[in-house]
């Protein structure tokens, strides 16, 4: 046993200052696309610029190309097959938390009293697994959300705000929608990853749904795919009022067939 | 001569079913497939799971195509778990409350929008599928991937092998509440996400593959990083490794639990690090050589024990070959192009393989005459190897489901498609 207490002392603290200092580290995020919108000479370039992005989050107004972060699947198709002049740098930035609602009714809902002390309940409504993998991170020394007052729990009675990943497959609805139902109020939702925001690559099908906006209000969205740890963060800290998330509209998603119901 | 059962691929027509098995072949003649046309009047399949117990999922699925909750961060999935006292009688698992209809909503869909689903599907693989599907691909249209190209695919695959094996022993030494390992297995998984980040862009690799090669190339520098970064880690997780055994506590919990026989083993046709901790070593790798694999040498570990240990000692010297591949090819990258400069999409079909961390993967893929992807069909290791859980986890102490869950290391994901 004193070896491990010594291993563990040998290896010294790891765990990021974030929030209270930036994250420098190197390959914390995937990043996205930066310096958009941008205008273009002509409306056809814009159209080539925009149309190699497969997941819609390249989109062309006349002569500018704007970028929806909520679609955005890294597939680096817009980094890597433009070729000069329509290429465009990354950035490698993490605060990527949306809300969608005005900030008073999110500050009117959690109050002050969570800001320390919030449980979360991880439902996976069909997620790849990659989303999973990011959000077992910040329960790991890296990210570490105990410091901040954030703890998972495995029952939603217990649970003041779900997180929720994946694109909501027709098995998963009616376990998602009881463990909702099942939380006390006040209670929020989180949806992680461009899957569980519209449905991403797999978007509303017949055996999906398409977006947890479809089935439950959502509170916080994070976009990215999957969303780094400290964006997952960055979304917990916004969620208990804590820093500002950005504001946005939810990427609007059909809702998929009910005949599996 | 015995060949081992691999997949079952149905596809339909205007009149007929079309049954493909696909079994295990030899490196000289790839795989033996088996083919089977019937009338679509006929209601009936003679089946061959009662031979062939390996068939018995694949064969359900068929049945099913044609015609829910745990604690902490887990997938969905349900297990009933029948015990009397403390003891654990039998499992019996449900799974596929993550099916996403991959394989149905891939049809009528483009190369490069089924390449993304075959990215996506499995984001813990994501390289390995992506890497099936391409080839697939790259069969039907008759591409010649440049010699770079495919050496680049094993520096990612094994890059993602090594990352997913880190991920499991941290998953393991979580599973018997050991602390301090599992925070010590858990830093070297983040650090190595944190390397595939800094080179790639994308912490599980994703955007890498393209029909006839990849989207990425590697300086000189970058493969000196990648090959110093996972020495580095490596030596942290011998040291970690070295600690785990001599830690009694530690193993007591794995030594004997979720046991799988080589005949079990053998007659569910289980694949990759489970069936090597059962005696069986069948890699693709070196079975059926792909990418550049031929071209690689390298020793496929196996233990004889099939219990939770040999399971953690297969993973273990996996991640020690995976470095070694590493470190040999990114020394020696053959110089050329990382993809083939024009891919012409043509009507066919063809299998693509590959040896996923979990395993041994194919996806059966038909391009129609516009192009489109008329059939994709999948075959994951997590699917063949979960119809074979129920074995390991008969007769046990409750305390170790835990524990037999992180050494066969699925994911629902993967299986539910």
């Amino acid at each position: 046993m004193l070896r491990w207490v010594w291993e563990g002392i040998r290896r010294g603290i790891v765990t990021t200052a974030y929030p209270a200092r930036e994250e420098t580290a190197s390959g914390v995020s995937p990043g996205f696309p930066a310096g958009l919108p941008r205008t273009f000479a002509a409306s056809e370039e814009a159209e080539t610029a925009a149309s190699c992005c497969p997941s819609g989050a390249l989109g062309r107004e006349d002569r500018q190309v704007l970028f929806h972060d909520q679609r955005c699947i890294h597939c680096y198709r817009c980094l890597r097959q433009l070729t000069p002049p329509f290429e465009w740098h990354w950035q490698g930035n993490y605060e990527w938390a949306v809300s969608p609602r005005p900030s008073a009714e999110r500050k009117e809902k959690f109050g002050k009293s969570f800001r320390r002390s919030l449980h979360l309940r991880v439902i996976d409504a069909g997620a790849c697994g990659a989303c999973l993998s990011e959000i077992e991170q910040i329960n790991k020394p890296y990210y570490n959300m105990h410091r901040l007052g954030f703890f998972l729990t495995p029952t939603p009675r217990d649970a003041d705000v779900l997180l929720v990943a994946g694109p909501v497959t027709d098995h998963m609805r009616l376990p998602l929608l009881k463990a909702y139902e099942a939380m006390p109020a006040p209670k929020g939702v989180l949806a992680l990853g461009a899957c569980a925001i519209s449905g991403g690559i797999f978007g509303s099908s017949f055996a999906s749904l398409g977006g947890v906006a479809n089935l439950i209000p959502v509170d916080i969205l994070v976009p990215g795919c999957p969303p780094p740890p400290l964006a997952i963060l960055h979304a917990l800290l916004a969620i208990v009022g804590r820093v500002q998330p950005n504001m946005g509209a939810t990427t609007a998603s059909p809702q998929g067939d009910e005949h599996h119901v | 001569m015995e060949y081992d059962f691999a997949s079952l691929i149905v596809e339909e027509t205007a009149e007929n079913w079309l049954l493909r098995y696909i079994f295990y072949g030899e490196p000289a003649i790839e795989q033996v497939q088996l083919y089977m046309r019937l009338n679509k009047a006929e209601r009936t399949i003679p089946s061959i799971s009662t031979i062939i117990h390996a068939a018995d999922w694949h064969e359900r699925e068929a049945r099913d195509f044609f015609g829910p909750v745990y604690s902490d961060v887990a997938e969905s999935a349900l297990f009933l778990l029948e015990s009397v006292g403390e003891d654990v009688i039998r499992t019996t698992p449900r799974f596929f409350y993550k099916f996403r209809g991959v394989e149905k909503i891939a049809e009528g869909q483009s190369v490069g929008r089924v390449l993304l689903l075959a990215e996506r599907f499995s984001g813990t693989s994501a390289f390995a599928h992506s890497l099936a599907f391409c080839q697939a691909v790259e069969t039907i249209c008759q591409v010649d991937v440049p010699a770079r190209a495919k050496a680049l695919r094993v520096v990612f695959a094994e890059l993602e092998r090594f990352r997913h094996h880190l991920a499991a022993i941290a998953g393991i030494c979580n599973s018997t509440a050991l602390a301090v390992a599992t925070s010590q297995a858990s830093i070297l998984e983040e650090e190595a996400l944190r390397l595939s980040c800094s080179l790639t862009g994308h912490r599980y690799l994703f955007g890498l593959n393209l029909p006839g090669g990849v989207s990425l190339d590697l300086s000189i520098g970058q493969c000196e990083f990648l090959s110093y970064g996972v020495q580095v880690l490596f030596h942290k997780l011998q040291r970690l490794f070295n600690l785990l055994r001599y830690s009694s506590s530690f193993l007591d919990r794995l030594a004997e639990v979720g046991m799988v026989s080589k005949e079990q083993a053998r007659s569910y046709g289980l694949v990759g690090p489970i069936a090597r901790a059962s005696g069986i070593a069948r890699d693709l790798r070196q079975v059926l050589p792909y990418a550049a694999y031929a071209d690689v040498s390298f020793e496929v570990p196996g233990e004889e024990e099939g219990d939770g240990y040999a399971r953690l000692r297969v993973l273990f010297r996996e991640v020690g070959q995976s470095v070694n591949i590493l470190r040999g090819l990114l020394s020696s990258l053959p110089k050329g192009e990382a993809a083939a400069s024009q891919v012409a999409v043509k009507p066919g079909a063809a299998l693509g393989w590959a040896e996923a961390p979990r395993g041994a993967t194919s996806h059966w893929v038909r391009i129609d005459e516009e192009g489109r992807v008329a059939r994709y069909h999948l075959t994951t290791p997590s699917f063949t190897n979960w119809h074979g859980f129920h074995l390991a986890a008969e007769d046990f102490a409750y305390q170790d489901f835990p524990i037999i869950m992180a050494t066969f290391g699925l994911s629902n994901a993967e299986c539910d498609r």
